[in-house]
């Protein structure tokens, strides 16, 4: 554990990569296959669930610190984070230990979970009697449920491939899918061995980065293949030995929630992977992404939402073709045995290639992509002809030329603290629109300012504080915000009647005032344009 | 009732019986100045009494023209029938706490302080008082120091690691104080130590109070073509970041704060290594010196003023904030940055 606190401490307090990455790599190295295992596990992102509550791991902590309710609170405003208030507060160790990581994982803290409130009170006593204020606060993370680091997967898997002497796409490839942190997995993951490919073992995606300029500077357009850019959930549809497997862009296992594609897979032939979208289809139309939410996270699919949200797979890629990996093949190649694999009958309209567009000059593209939002799509894909099927976000291939979003100029009107890095300024915004003389809600957005900016609107909010609710200020309304979103529908679970998603801030509109900002009615009238013919 | 022997005014802490400020924000005809950190000691004032071990730092920052009267700590100097003498404070060089008495009533005003050893100034020495003037920038039970050894073991740790791997290593702390106790306590046998143009003139005054200093060099005064690698350099926090402080080659960069303590304002600096010493006073400190000195009645300055006052209000002393200028808003938005850089 006092290793990998360590490791912590590392990855979370540089910023260099180079740095990051060899604390990864020097780690793995010391360590025993079980632990680097666990280690790997949390890194990508992956935590068991919360063990104790966090109300019951407070009143501890505060009781073993002999700090009052009202000191524990200005302690814990001081700093933040309630994990690292608890590590920091608690009186100095009494002994220390170096109990390995998986030994703490395994045998300490999963069996927590089914314990009576008394032996998990103890034994989170007896833990944090023996470790320092770096390994409680990783301790805290686990226990909670909260454990997060400031590394990519896309670093840890460079750091990994490092150890192995292997290159990072197949050590990415290895971490995708199913697996248990076992020293077995962990051996395998870094061994020159090939290990076995998993049958649902998916591939990495490719990424498109947007492009800022005209498309033109890519070159001719004929150079190009060009698509439509869908609007739903990147996935893997995965068709071996007889089993089909759909994976989404979050590398969660969906098969069962689409029935409707499970149920065509079948008529892939074996060894076969598809990169694709799924997206909500009624009438020959894709429908809007609010419909498709309707469905994601629901594990049991009724009939009725069956028939209100169907959905269809756009297929984009084929990655595996006749059981070998695909990927190396240019995609004018991989585009045409993917027309040959979905040409036969029995998809029923469930599975298809995503059309290629014809306009044959970038101008004449520009002038189809204006369709775009009545379309139901983002934009268009770029992609170079000639090109394989590249693992994450390199760039070069790939281009989203993407719609620019909708906006509406509104109000900040109330502010909460951030979390982690941000944990002491005011960087969660709540922004509102007028409508009559009041100002109504429409938006909470965070992100999209520089860190000069930030600090700006802290100092605002603390000068300007009209009010407190817990950790939520409302501030004077004088700040107005562009703030973009990529679409907006109809909700009656807001005060406003609409709810915009991804919203985001795009600027702040120094040049208006509070009273120049966006009304309600401005905004409805947008819905109207993002939802076509509702 | 008379006056408090001290109040505070529009020009800072004064008392009347005596005629003198102690440590001013605007310049006054007298000054007692606990130490020469800008937010103690101000700009322009006709005359300061300041301890004779910090005499030598003040007058760098007040200028040559300055007119410094100084006292040897614990002799006392009658300042119109207010008795004065200074104590030392442990913060920086020459830094004291200071003593006021007038017709049995004793009041100290602490200044800085940290009650843990420091190799370049005298050790704190609690002084018995009716009311103590203390301050507070640390006073949440979160801030409490690991010993001076551990965090040195860390740096040196950090440095040797950085030299072998051919990197430079930039520590940043405050130019006055903080800049020479790292100096005092790194293990010189590892590389080279480098100063940048502001802490490289208090490291003279330190040496010539007969403060022990490893060898230092100015880093400006090397030819462009010196291999940094495996060097020191010592800087203040505000060179990171700059044109000067990319010169040094590959390197690896540390700062040096009780804020570091946190993990926000650690991340929120964006250094490699974030190192926990202070040369504030942390929570227990707070807490053991106001009971050393007796008082009775305290009254608070810098940082968590409020909370400190409560807490020792709950033990049934007579506590509370004296608003004072001796900060800006303290909050972690200012990144525990004390105005006490000069420019390099
Ligand atoms: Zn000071
Ligand atoms: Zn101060």
């Amino acid at each position: 554990m006092n290793d990998f606190a360590t490791l912590y401490a590392a990855l979370d307090e540089t910023t260099k990569t180079t740095v990051k990455v060899d604390a990864m790599v020097s780690y793995f190295k010391r360590v025993s296959p079980q632990d680097a295992a666990w280690a790997v596990y949390f890194l990508i992102g992956r935590k068991p669930r919360q063990v104790i509550p966090t109300a019951k791991l407070r009143a501890w902590a505060a009781s073993l610190s002999g700090v009052s309710d009202w000191l524990f609170e200005e302690s814990y405003h001081a700093v933040g984070d309630l994990a690292e208030t608890i590590a920091l507060l608690l009186p100095e160790p009494s002994m220390s230990s170096d109990v390995p990581l998986s030994v703490w994982v395994e045998e300490r803290l999963l069996p927590l979970r089914e314990a009576s409130e008394e032996v998990q009170r103890g034994a989170m006593e007896a833990a944090w009697a023996e470790m320092n204020s770096g390994q409680r606060f990783v301790w805290n993370k686990l226990i909670t449920g909260a454990f997060r680091v400031g590394v990519s997967q896309q670093l840890v898997t460079r750091a990994l491939a490092k150890v192995g002497g292997l290159d990072a796409a197949t050590v990415a490839h290895r971490l995708m899918g199913e697996w248990e942190p076992t020293p077995h997995f962990f051996e395998r993951l870094t061994s020159l061995e090939g290990g076995d490919a998993a049958v649902s073992r998916l591939y990495p995606f490719y990424l498109a980065h947007p492009i800022e300029a005209d498309p033109s500077t890519l070159g001719p357009r004929s150079d190009w293949q060009v698509e439509w850019k869908w609007d739903g959930i990147r996935s893997q549809l995965i068709r071996r030995q007889g089993q089909t497997f759909l994976w989404s862009r979050g590398e969660e296992l969906v098969t069962e929630r689409y029935p409707e594609i499970d149920e065509v897979a079948r008529y892939l032939p074996d060894g076969t992977v598809i990169d694709a979208e799924i997206l909500p289809w009624l009438g020959g139309q894709v429908q809007p992404f609010a419909q498709l939410q309707r469905r994601i996270g629901r594990k049991t699919v009724s009939k009725a939402i069956l028939n209100e949200v169907p959905v269809v797979l756009m297929a984009y890629d084929l990655l595996e073709h006749e059981g070998k990996d695909f990927r190396e093949m240019p995609i004018e190649v991989r585009r045409a045995r993917l027309e040959e694999v979905l040409k036969g009958t029995g998809w029923d309209g469930r599975i298809m290639a995503s059309p290629i567009l014809i306009e044959t000059s970038w101008d004449a593209l520009a002038e189809v992509r204006t369709e775009s939002r009545e379309r139901g799509v983002e934009g268009m894909m770029l992609k170079r002809l000639g090109s394989p099927y590249r693992v994450g976000r390199v760039r070069g291939d790939w281009w989203k030329w993407k719609i620019s979003p909708l906006s509406v100029d509104a109000v900040l009107i109330a502010a909460q603290r951030g979390s982690g890095k941000r944990a002491s300024l005011y960087t969660d915004y709540t922004f509102g629109v007028w409508s009559g003389d009041g100002l109504v809600t429409i938006a909470k957005a965070y992100s999209g300012l520089t860190d000069e900016e930030i600090r700006k609107v802290d100092h605002f909010i603390r000068t300007n504080t009209l009010d407190k609710f817990g950790p939520v200020r409302t501030v004077k309304p004088e700040l107005v915000f562009e703030i973009a979103f990529e679409g907006i529908q109809r909700s009656t679970r807001h005060k406003s009647g609409v709810a915009v998603r991804f919203p985001r801030i795009a600027r702040q509109r120094t040049d208006k005032v509070a009273s120049e900002a966006d009304t309600l009615e401005s905004l409805q009238a947008l819905l109207l344009r993002d939802s076509g013919s509702d | 009732m008379a006056d408090p022997l001290l109040q505070v005014t529009d020009l800072g802490l004064y008392c009347a019986a005596g005629d003198f400020f102690v440590d001013p924000w605007r310049r006054v005809p007298r000054a007692v100045v606990t130490h020469a950190h800008s937010d103690h000691a101000c700009w322009g004032c006709d005359r300061y009494l300041t301890s004779t071990a910090g005499a030598g730092v003040l007058q760098l920052r007040m200028g040559a023209d300055a007119t410094i009267d100084t006292l040897a700590k614990g002799k006392s100097l009658n300042l119109n029938g207010v008795s004065v003498s200074f104590h030392p404070a442990g913060h920086i060089l020459g830094s004291s706490q200071v003593r006021v008495e007038h017709r049995g009533e004793v009041w100290v005003v602490s200044g800085d302080y940290k009650v843990e050893p420091d190799p370049t100034c005298d050790p704190f020495e609690p002084v018995p008082c009716h009311t103590f003037i203390s301050e507070s920038t640390f006073g949440l039970p979160i801030y409490r120091w690991d010993a001076e050894t551990v965090v040195f073991g860390q740096i040196n740790d950090w440095w040797r690691a950085n030299r072998d791997q051919g990197k430079a290593s930039m520590l940043y702390g405050y130019s006055l104080g903080k800049a020479q106790r790292l100096i005092a306590g790194i293990d010189p046998t590892i590389g080279p130590i480098y100063t940048h143009g502001a802490v490289e003139p208090m490291n003279r005054v330190y040496r010539e109070a007969g403060v022990n200093l490893p060898p230092t060099t100015y880093a400006s005064s090397l030819p462009k073509s010196t291999d940094f690698a495996g060097a020191m350099v010592v800087a203040p926090p505000s060179a990171n970041g700059s044109p000067w402080a990319r010169k040094f080659g590959p390197s690896s960069d540390g700062f040096a704060s009780g804020w570091m303590r946190i993990r926000g304002p650690r991340r929120r600096r964006s250094v490699d290594r974030g190192f926990v010493l202070s040369d504030h006073a942390d929570w227990p400190g707070l807490i053991s010196t106001v009971k050393a000195t007796g008082a009775t009645r305290v009254l608070l300055t810098h940082g968590y003023t409020a909370v400190l006052a409560r807490w020792l209000r709950e033990q049934g002393l007579d506590a509370s904030t004296l608003a004072t200028k001796y900060e800006g808003e303290r909050d972690d938005a200012s990144e525990g940055l004390t105005t006490d850089e000069t420019a390099p």
